[in-house]
């Protein structure tokens, strides 16, 4: 037994899972930097929500070209992924292919050789993804939004998944009693026949590399997610488990406003009494967002859970006639900011310090908010339900209460409702003079 | 027309079927004033007992929400609520899918349950129970609809307004974007009531684009504000002479001679 390699294993597992659970927990800390909010009813819904939509890829579909190739991915990623188990009880014990004498070379074969069509079906379709986002340009990768990191992040994992399949392959191809025992390589076997100018030797330290930039790459891959659009692949089981279930139409009412309305309306109440004795230094609440502290956890999770796929976008009636509004875009800044609010609670020691920058102005503008119609659109088409309509309205909603500054004609009609009842200058006695003319 | 409210109603001693929600598109403009018209004449020829708010209605606060106001629409909220109750109204019915999603969805937690049908799904109702029958006498018509996102993504309602239209025995043509994908007209969220922002093109000019390209002779709709937006597209495209935006009400109204 090579107890170096065992050693060597072990320490580079403990420090990739290591870092990788680092990340998580600033993760988890950063969301939950977002206010409060109640979705744990209504549970069996929410889990069939979540294995029809996440596991189940309901909404991928509805684009067929890429919802088939991408189900392939998804689908050959998990599947593949239980060798990884193997390469890890091999990589500890140093073994060599701890599982072949347990299930038997017919069963032992037939899952090798299931992930090896997996294999270079999920090459494929990474190719025919590639291709879709640098020679045929979809229109939607070629956005605004979609220039420097965040499309060389798009094309770094297609990458990384091109070269952890490679690597499967050839680990198989060049491993020489795996191919004379002619089982379970029914790809890998076209990769051998390319390796046999290679001596014995040779070929044992090939299969070595592969096994170990193999397990490398995918430690590398793992530890890549936190920095990347690929989150999506673990956060979008809890992003669908905890979306908004209530029709889409049903927005929020403000229960902060609803106490004060109420006051209003009380002919009982006194309006010179004291308020409500607060405990000590509270401030009264901020009515709407304008940064992400003031967005609710879902929000920032969405944030974190969006892939950037753009069907939101292709899809905005505002993107679309050529408005500075992108849907997918607001999801990707306040995602951005969100980062940035985390980097600087670890420089200053778990405080935020003000850092004179907030999400609405610095990352997202006005004019984005108020192009949008609320059409939800963008909701409807999400494959992962992410919501960037309620994040548009709660800074609405802080333009509008914290700082009177709607376009002059919508304070216009809001003044006419509270005035006449009627968003135009109608009298509220002319309400019922259709019924005669 | 013979449009009881709900004040003289209980004068009267009577408690009305339905409460009919006119909306202040409905109320004021001239163009949804004549939905209101045929939405009553076809309740009038199924014999509903209805009545309206009349003076006493104002606006859901819609507008003033999706705008981010949520002061002006509670006020408005809680008001109409209270009016309301005070009627003890149990079921309301509206040709404004806004109103229809707000009352329906919004006023609740604030104390308003009630039970709120867009006006095609209760003219599909008023059909189904046998009180009214549409003459199907716009044949060989082809008519294309167009979705309310308030209607439509917003409350899942796709199939209601088909089932009229298709009654009317015209042939209905879908545009490319249709039902939970049909793209907006441009009015919601509160653009109606202000000019958008800079871009290469209106919302209402693309939607209407691609109306246009089911060529249809009538473009069928169930919301007073996209019916504004698709005529104005329509005008823009120059097609004012061929084409005509309809409510669905409008529609079943003048196929039944009303």
């Amino acid at each position: 037994m090579d107890y170096l390699s065992s050693v060597l294993f072990v320490f580079t597992l403990v420090i990739g899972v290591g870092f990788f659970a680092t990340n998580v927990r600033k993760l988890i800390r950063n969301i939950k930097l977002g206010k409060k909010i109640d979705r744990t009813d209504n549970k069996s819904a929410r889990w069939k929500n979540m294995i029809r939509v996440a596991l189940g890829q309901s909404k991928m579909v509805s684009r067929p070209i890429a919802g088939v190739l991408h189900i392939i991915v998804y689908v050959g990623f998990i599947i593949i992924n239980v060798e990884l188990l193997e390469i890890v009880v091999d990589g500890i014990l140093g073994t060599h292919r701890v599982f072949q004498p347990f299930l038997g070379d017919t069963l032992y074969g037939f899952l090798i050789g299931t992930f090896e069509v997996l294999a270079l079906l999920v090459f494929i379709s990474v190719i025919i993804f590639w291709l879709r986002r640098n020679i045929a340009r979809l229109k939607r990768f070629m956005s605004q939004e979609m220039t420097r990191w965040p499309k060389n992040d798009g094309n770094y994992i297609l990458y990384f998944e091109m070269v952890l399949m490679s690597l499967f392959l050839v680990m198989n191809a060049a491993d020489v009693s795996f191919q004379q025992a002619g089982v379970g390589n029914p790809i890998s076997q076209y990769v051998a026949s390319w390796l046999s100018g290679f001596r014995v030797e040779q070929l044992h330290t090939i299969e070595t590399w592969a096994w170990w930039l193999h397990i490398i790459g995918i430690l590398i891959f793992l530890n890549y997610l936190y920095y990347s659009k690929h989150l999506h692949i673990l956060l979008a089981f809890p992003n669908t488990f905890y979306a908004n279930l209530n029709p889409k139409g049903k927005f929020t009412n403000l229960e902060s406003v609803t106490k004060e309305v109420k006051m209003m309306m009380d002919p009982n109440a006194d309006p010179y009494a004291e308020p409500e004795a607060s405990s000590g230094d509270e401030m009264p609440e901020k009515f709407g967002a304008s940064d992400v502290a003031d967005l609710n956890w879902v929000q920032l999770l969405n944030a974190y859970t969006c892939t950037e796929c753009g069907r939101c976008t292709s899809s905005c009636p505002a993107n679309l006639t050529g408005k500075k509004l992108s849907p997918r875009a607001i999801m990707m800044k306040t995602r951005d900011r969100l980062e940035e609010v985390g980097k600087n609670i670890d420089l200053n020691r778990g405080v935020f310090v003000d850092d004179g920058k907030q999400l609405l102005g610095d990352y997202i503008t006005p004019e984005e908010l108020w192009a949008c119609t609320s059409c939800n659109a963008c909701v409807e088409e999400c494959p992962i339900e992410i919501d960037p309509l309620s994040i548009i309205m709660d800074m609405r909603r802080y333009l509008v209460m914290e700082q009177s500054a709607a376009p002059q004609e919508l304070n216009m009609m809001m003044t006419n409702i509270e005035n006449n009842g009627a968003p135009w200058q109608y009298s509220q006695m002319d309400r019922l003079n259709w019924k005669d003319e | 027309m013979n449009v009881p409210t709900m004040a003289e109603m209980m004068a009267q001693g009577k408690q009305p079927e339905v409460l009919f929600w006119v909306g202040s598109a409905g109320s004021y403009d001239e163009r949804a004033k004549k939905i209101t018209k045929a939405f009553v004449k076809i309740l009038q020829q199924a014999k509903v007992d209805f009545a309206v708010l009349g003076t006493e209605e104002s606006s859901t606060g819609d507008a003033a929400k999706r705008a981010g106001n949520e002061f002006v629409f509670q006020m408005q909220a809680l008001t109409n609520i209270e009016i309301l109750n005070a009627y003890e109204v149990k079921t309301i019915v509206t040709c404004d899918p806004h109103s229809f999603n707000t009352l329906k969805n919004e006023y609740p937690e604030l104390g308003g349950n009630y039970k709120v049908y867009h006006h095609t799904q209760f003219i599909k109702e008023l059909i189904n129970d046998g009180r009214l029958s549409i003459n199907a006498s716009l044949k060989g018509k082809r008519i294309t609809f167009h979705d309310p996102c308030y209607l439509g993504r917003a409350n899942d309602v796709y199939e209601s307004p088909r089932d009229l239209v298709k009654r009317l025995g015209v042939n209905l043509v879908e545009m490319k974007r249709n039902k939970n994908r049909a793209l907006c007209c441009g009015a919601g969220g509160a653009q109606m009531f202000k000019e958008p922002e800079k871009g290469n093109m209106d919302i209402n000019v693309l939607r209407t684009q691609e109306a246009l390209k089911t060529n249809p002779n009538i473009i069928a709709t169930g919301c007073p504000y996209c019916n504004t937006m698709m005529t104005d597209g329509v005008k823009f495209h120059e097609k004012e002479n061929q084409i005509t935006v309809k409510d669905i009400a409008e529609l079943i109204a003048e196929a039944n001679n009303l």
